[in-house]
């Protein structure tokens, strides 16, 4: 059996891949992404393959995705993760005709081709308003844990504004909101629909297609699947595999090399880079 | 292919426009010690081959502006302007002069001297409210250029179309009153054989640059558009009307015409066709190109270099018969066409498309100038509904490094070669 790997180093965690000739995934791996990066990767890569109880011999093919990509030095080759996780949620939701990732530092609108190529995308320019870290500042600022946001939201009933564009500032709007004596739980859901009011703005700019398939890490959180509709005015495809979705676009990627590799020269096409 | 650069013609034209514009700011700086007064001017409508008669030193303030981000000092320049009240949103050309008059004409490359009069066109409004910082500054005169332009797209302004003869006639009539203006500054008499003499060299110069940008069709491409395209247009700029300018790109379509014969190309192995919409990321000039040349893709042709020559690129020549008149319909067609290249390019664009088999569109707005950038998301989207052809939008600025990410660039540009590469596999597979 030979198997392809996808690594992906986010600016906060690394997940790393392992998918069968099938294109099943065997094993996953997320860890801290840190200050070595490449440490990173090697450690995430390494704790998939035992979670897949696979030797890294094995493994054909590795591709590297993410902001460190180029640091996966044990990997093959690159590919953006904007690439990988279309490819990624074509995969999981063959109808996936858009894609919203939100990631810990950035949200990517990207329109996909049905076979999960890449017609169009957007991202949120040198602003971490609309993405994870957002969250992050409000789980800060009224100390609760990130797991324990979405939850916490949807017992909202009268959600606050949430005006700033800025995360760091962020913080403090929603100090103000607690001297107002405005509700935990509505000042939270006022965050969701603040960064899913944002996210909604990129994927306009792409044009929301069905289906639309939400990934990345902060695709676990419930209120946000759930203000993300609202905006979008669309159901959302969310796979347990959302948060793995870049990691599985680039272990796919690897796949179709491997599969390039073994098949007669002029039959071949070849991994995005 | 020849294996003979014959007197080194093979980048003359980027040797020669680095020599001229040394000696084009050796000018200055004597001006500037010689406490002669200059004409400032601006890249859409400079009216240099009308200057040049009363012997003004003509400076380009975007161009110098520009030339400290280049150079990698714009950010103390900014600092210095945002210091004294200028707002982060203010156009980074226009803080950049601030901070250049605030050092008595201090630049990376030499020193300016003041100005003696402003000259100017509405083809950008900025232009207006800068030239009022000079006035409070200097209080010399400014004189506006007011160019009826159609603002309509699809409706070019040329000879015969309804109400041209009447626009022609208004800036005919402003030309006559700025001559004026100019006799009184410069205490000269305006010489006619003078403007003849430097229209002439300004229809060489126009001809030349036209021919120029029709020879990139070839393949591979002769030139990158973004980055000798700007030196090119420095040269179209500062030396409008001038023997040296008539000189230069006599020389340069020579150049092109001998690389294309030789099938001597600006890449190695040309990869991508591409077109870039705006202004270009100056804090990381040569990385920018390097960004998109990695991946073997380089820029054919550019709205850049159709605005920021103040449409001369349509190669407009003047009937030297009747010089105020012609100079006037000059100005009312080049520089309506330099207003529909920012604001009206989708038609353009299609051509472009079509004639210089083009694989990508790149579009990059940028921050501190609405002019250029404001309308860009719509002319995208309307460039995609007449043709598919994939297109990148990637937002940085023109002069302020705060809000240029390499990262953030890098990804984007990878991603839409990906993209690129795909359609091409797919192309082939005969599945598009």
């Amino acid at each position: 059996m030979a198997y392809a790997a996808g690594v992906d180093v986010g600016s906060t965690q690394t997940k790393a891949v392992v998918i069968d000739e099938h294109g099943r995934i065997v094993g996953r791996a997320l860890t801290m992404t840190g200050a070595n990066v490449t440490q990173a990767a090697e450690q995430a890569f390494g704790v998939a393959l035992q979670d897949g109880d696979v030797r890294e011999e094995e493994v054909e093919y590795v591709v590297g995705t993410g902001y460190g990509r180029y640091k996966v030095t044990f990997g093959n080759t690159q590919v953006t993760e904007i690439s990988c996780h279309g490819r990624g949620a074509v995969h999981m939701f063959p109808n996936t005709r858009t894609v919203v990732d939100m990631g810990g530092q950035d949200t990517k609108a990207i329109r996909v081709s049905p076979r999960g190529e890449i017609v169009d995308f957007c991202m949120n320019d040198k602003c971490a308003a609309g993405t994870g870290r957002f969250l992050g500042a409000a789980s800060a600022a009224l100390e609760i844990p990130l797991e324990q946001l979405g939850d916490t939201a949807l017992r909202g009933e009268r959600p606050v504004k949430i005006s700033t564009t800025c995360t760091v500032f962020a913080e403090s709007e929603v100090l103000s909101w607690l001297g107002k004596g405005k509700r935990i739980e509505d000042i939270l859901l006022g965050v969701h629909q603040s960064i899913a009011g944002r996210s909604t703005g990129l994927l306009w700019r792409v044009g929301i297609e069905p289906e639309l398939t939400f990934t990345g890490g902060v695709a676990k959180n419930i209120a946000m699947i759930e203000s993300l509709e609202r905006a979008a005015g669309c159901k959302v495809n969310v796979s347990p595999e959302s948060h793995f979705m870049g990691a599985l676009g680039a272990a796919l990627f690897a796949l179709d090399h491997i599969r390039a590799s073994r098949a007669p020269a002029a039959t071949r096409g070849g991994t995005p880079s | 292919m020849s294996d003979t650069n014959q007197n080194g013609i093979v980048g003359r034209g980027n040797r020669e426009g680095a020599r001229l514009f040394r000696q084009w700011f050796d000018g200055l700086g004597r001006a500037a010690d010689e406490d002669r007064g200059g004409a400032y001017v601006f890249v859409m409508g400079s009216l240099g081959e009308l200057l040049g008669t009363f012997d003004l030193p003509l400076v380009f303030p975007e161009i110098n502006s520009l030339q400290t981000a280049v150079r990698h000092q714009a950010h103390d320049y900014l600092n210095e302007a945002e210091d004294i009240g200028y707002s982060p949103d203010i156009c980074g050309y226009v803080k950049a002069d601030v901070a250049t008059q605030r050092r008595a004409g201090a630049l990376p490359m030499g020193r300016i001297p003041k100005p003696s009069l402003a000259v100017l066109t509405n083809a950008c409004n900025t232009y207006i409210k800068w030239a009022e910082i000079w006035e409070r500054m200097y209080g010399m005169p400014a004189y506006v250029i007011d160019v009826p332009a159609s603002r309509q797209d699809g409706q070019t302004v040329v000879r015969g179309a309804p109400g041209f003869e009447r626009d022609r006639r208004y800036v005919a009539a402003q030309l006559r009153e700025l001559i004026g203006v100019l006799e009184d500054v410069t205490k000269k008499k305006f010489d006619i054989d003078r403007l003849r003499e430097s229209m002439q060299h300004a229809n060489t110069m126009s001809r030349g640059w036209k021919r120029v940008i029709e020879l990139n069709r070839s393949r591979p491409s002769l030139f990158n558009a973004l980055s000798d395209g700007t030196i090119y247009l420095g040269v179209a700029n500062g030396f409008r009307g001038s023997e040296e300018g008539a000189r230069y790109f006599d020389q340069l379509v020579e150049e092109m015409e001998y690389k294309r014969q030789n099938g001597i190309g600006t890449l190695v192995d040309e990869k991508f066709r591409l077109v870039f919409v705006g202004v270009p990321c100056y804090p990381i000039f040569r990385r920018f190109t390097e960004l998109f040349s990695e991946h073997g893709g380089t820029f054919v042709n550019s709205t850049y270099l159709w605005f920021a020559s103040g449409g001369t690129n349509l190669g407009f020549e003047y009937d030297l018969k009747d010089p105020i008149e012609s100079l006037a319909e000059g100005v009312l067609v080049s520089v309506s066409d330099a207003m529909d290249s920012m604001f009206f390019q989708t038609r353009a664009l299609a051509s472009i498309v079509d004639d210089f088999a083009v694989d990508g569109v790149v579009y990059h707005p940028i921050k501190s100038c609405r002019t250029t950038s404001t309308g860009l998301a719509d002319t995208r989207r309307a460039l995609m509904e007449m043709r598919d052809i994939p297109s990148l939008f990637i937002e940085s600025d023109m002069m302020d490094r705060r809000v240029v990410s390499e990262a953030q660039l890098k990804n984007r540009i990878d991603a839409f070669f990906e993209g690129l590469q795909s359609r091409r596999h797919q192309a082939a597979a005969g599945k598009v």
